[in-house]
């Protein structure tokens, strides 16, 4: 079982995933990152590097924003300088043959093995290159990149790095079938039913106009499920909703499996790929930064 | 003659266009190419040729033909609204057959004059602009590659400054988006699906590979109408 770390309730179907939490970045962990990235470390580099990188996470809330003169002061250790942190290249949960026939091994060994550990490779090499973005998580590093729309370059990468851990989550092996439990009833009581929401998912997967990403998401301000279409590498974590599932509309995601055939794969994700497991694990947290509604006190 | 075994465009069915022309609507239909689906080989493979004409541009036609009609409709009623909703489509299916049709001509199998630099007033330009034509193909290599998500990258000309510049386009915006007086030379279609089968992620690959095919003979008529 390939080290995972995260925050979320994470009922993966294989078998014991560890969950180290994003504080617990523990000596066994940095030593694995830093023999890693042994040769990148930088030379002249005379501060401490902070260890929150590799744990970058969908739903935490955005922590105080130091500047960069207080994130140096505030690290006062004397740490070796050749340990450097840097983002790596988490695995899916599952095995790449685990999605036959709905998502083939050799997408996935594209998609992950190529597409998204480029995104990673390049990520770390605009970090480590400018000190300023150096030092937020990734959830911040995303708003502060998109820069309310006028995104940074570092935005794209550091945005699709986050959309491909948060994809691959978003799927099991023997997904599909329908939501339960208090999922369901939110998606009804927003929806109307299961199948209109169904409906109008793939309907936005197939209205994209380009590349992106289609989005379940839980929308802060409106307290409400909702589905939304991103281009590129948009993700809604820049709006501060809360994203419980996606799915991948580059055509690299389905070009090997699926051809131009859209229709085909969004309805394949939905049959047979998308992890409600997940999703339920993500609302069940995002509850407790959104108030879904009045709890159901009895009257004496 | 090559045999080309394409189905053409005609698959919007014979009654809906009468329809249509009885309106007075103009239909578009998938144009031919001028050689087979194989004879790209090997910078653009016959699998992705096929697919990227029969099923991709064949899409935003016919997209294109129902998008327009329905704006007919909405015009007629005096729908301003959906006249005005109906725009992105327009120019997404629109700018796709728009941008497909300058592909195909811009293509050309090695044996007939594929990748053969230009030599007259465009090569010159060309000289002139970039230095050389390595130049300019790294340059548009260069920008191609940085598109991000899908994209078009241009080489035209500006009719009113007589100049050639380099543009990149998103999605399926026409080259116009980005100036009026800009007429496209040459452009490189790098969406995914114009090279994903054959290359998988690996676009800088795409871009060097796909100038030995380019027809530089259609570039330069274009170049001599609008720079006599």
């Amino acid at each position: 079982m390939s080290w995972t770390c995260s925050n979320y309730l994470c009922l993966s179907s294989s078998s014991s995933s560890s969950l180290i939490d994003s504080h617990e970045l523990t000596l066994f962990n940095r030593c694995k990152l830093s023999s890693e990235y042994k040769e990148l470390r930088r030379k002249d580099h005379d501060s401490l590097r902070p260890i929150n990188t590799c744990a970058y996470l969908g739903l935490k809330p955005p922590t105080h924003k130091l500047d960069k003169g207080q994130r140096k002061k505030d690290c006062v250790l004397n740490k070796p300088k050749n340990i450097c942190a840097y983002y790596s290249l988490r695995p899916p949960s599952y095995k790449f043959d685990a999605l036959e026939p709905y998502m083939s091994q050799r997408t996935l060994e594209v998609h992950w093995g190529e597409h998204h550990r480029g995104y990673v490779e390049s990520l770390n090499k605009y970090l480590e290159k400018d000190d300023i973005l150096y030092g937020y998580t990734m959830d911040e590093l995303i708003k502060v990149t998109y820069n309310n729309g006028n995104p940074l370059p570092e935005f794209n990468v550091a945005a699709q790095v986050w959309n491909h851990d948060f994809f691959w989550e978003s799927m099991q092996p023997g997904g599909g079938n329908s939501p339960t439990l208090g999922l369901l009833r939110q998606i009804e009581k927003d929806f109307g039913s299961f199948s209109d929401f169904r409906e109008e998912f793939i309907e936005n997967a197939l209205t994209l106009f380009g590349s992106g990403w289609v989005w379940l998401v839980l929308k802060r301000n409106e307290k409400r499920l909702a589905v939304v279409q991103t281009t590129n590498a948009i993700t809604p974590l820049v709006w501060d909703d809360i994203p419980l599932l996606s799915l991948d509309m580059w055509e690299h995601s389905y070009y090997l499996d699926y051809k131009n055939n859209k229709a085909q794969y969004a309805n394949v994700f939905m049959d047979h790929l998308v992890s409600w497991n997940m999703a339920l694990a993500r609302i069940a947290y995002a509850q407790s930064f959104v108030n879904l509604g009045e709890p159901k006190i009895p009257v004496a | 003659m090559a045999l080309r075994t394409l189905v053409s465009g005609k698959t919007l069915g014979a009654l809906s266009r009468f329809q249509q022309q009885i309106r007075g609507l103009q239909t578009f239909t998938l144009p031919d190419l001028a050689y087979d689906y194989g004879a790209l080989e090997p910078a653009i493979s016959g699998e992705i040729m096929q697919l990227h004409h029969q099923k991709h541009h064949q899409t935003y036609i016919t997209n294109y033909n129902k998008a327009l009609e329905q704006l007919d409709d909405a015009i007629a009623k005096g729908d301003a609204s959906t006249a005005v909703k109906l725009q992105s489509a327009i120019k997404f299916n629109g700018g796709g057959h728009v941008n497909h049709s300058i592909f195909w001509k811009n293509l050309a199998p090695t044996h007939e004059g594929g990748g053969e630099p230009p030599h007259g007033s465009l090569g010159w330009a060309i000289d002139q602009h970039f230095g050389s034509m390595e130049k300019l193909i790294a340059k548009m290599n260069t920008e191609g590659a940085a598109v991000q998500g899908s994209g078009w990258v241009w080489l035209a000309v500006d009719k009113e400054l007589k100049r050639l510049v380099i543009e990149t386009t998103a999605n399926q915006d026409p080259l116009v988006t980005k100036g009026a007086s800009l007429v496209p030379l040459i452009g490189i279609d790098v969406w995914e699906h114009a090279y994903y089968l054959q290359y998988k992620n690996v676009r800088p690959d795409y871009l060097k590979n796909i100038w030995k095919v380019i027809n530089w003979k259609y570039a330069s008529e274009v170049y001599k109408k609008e720079c006599p």
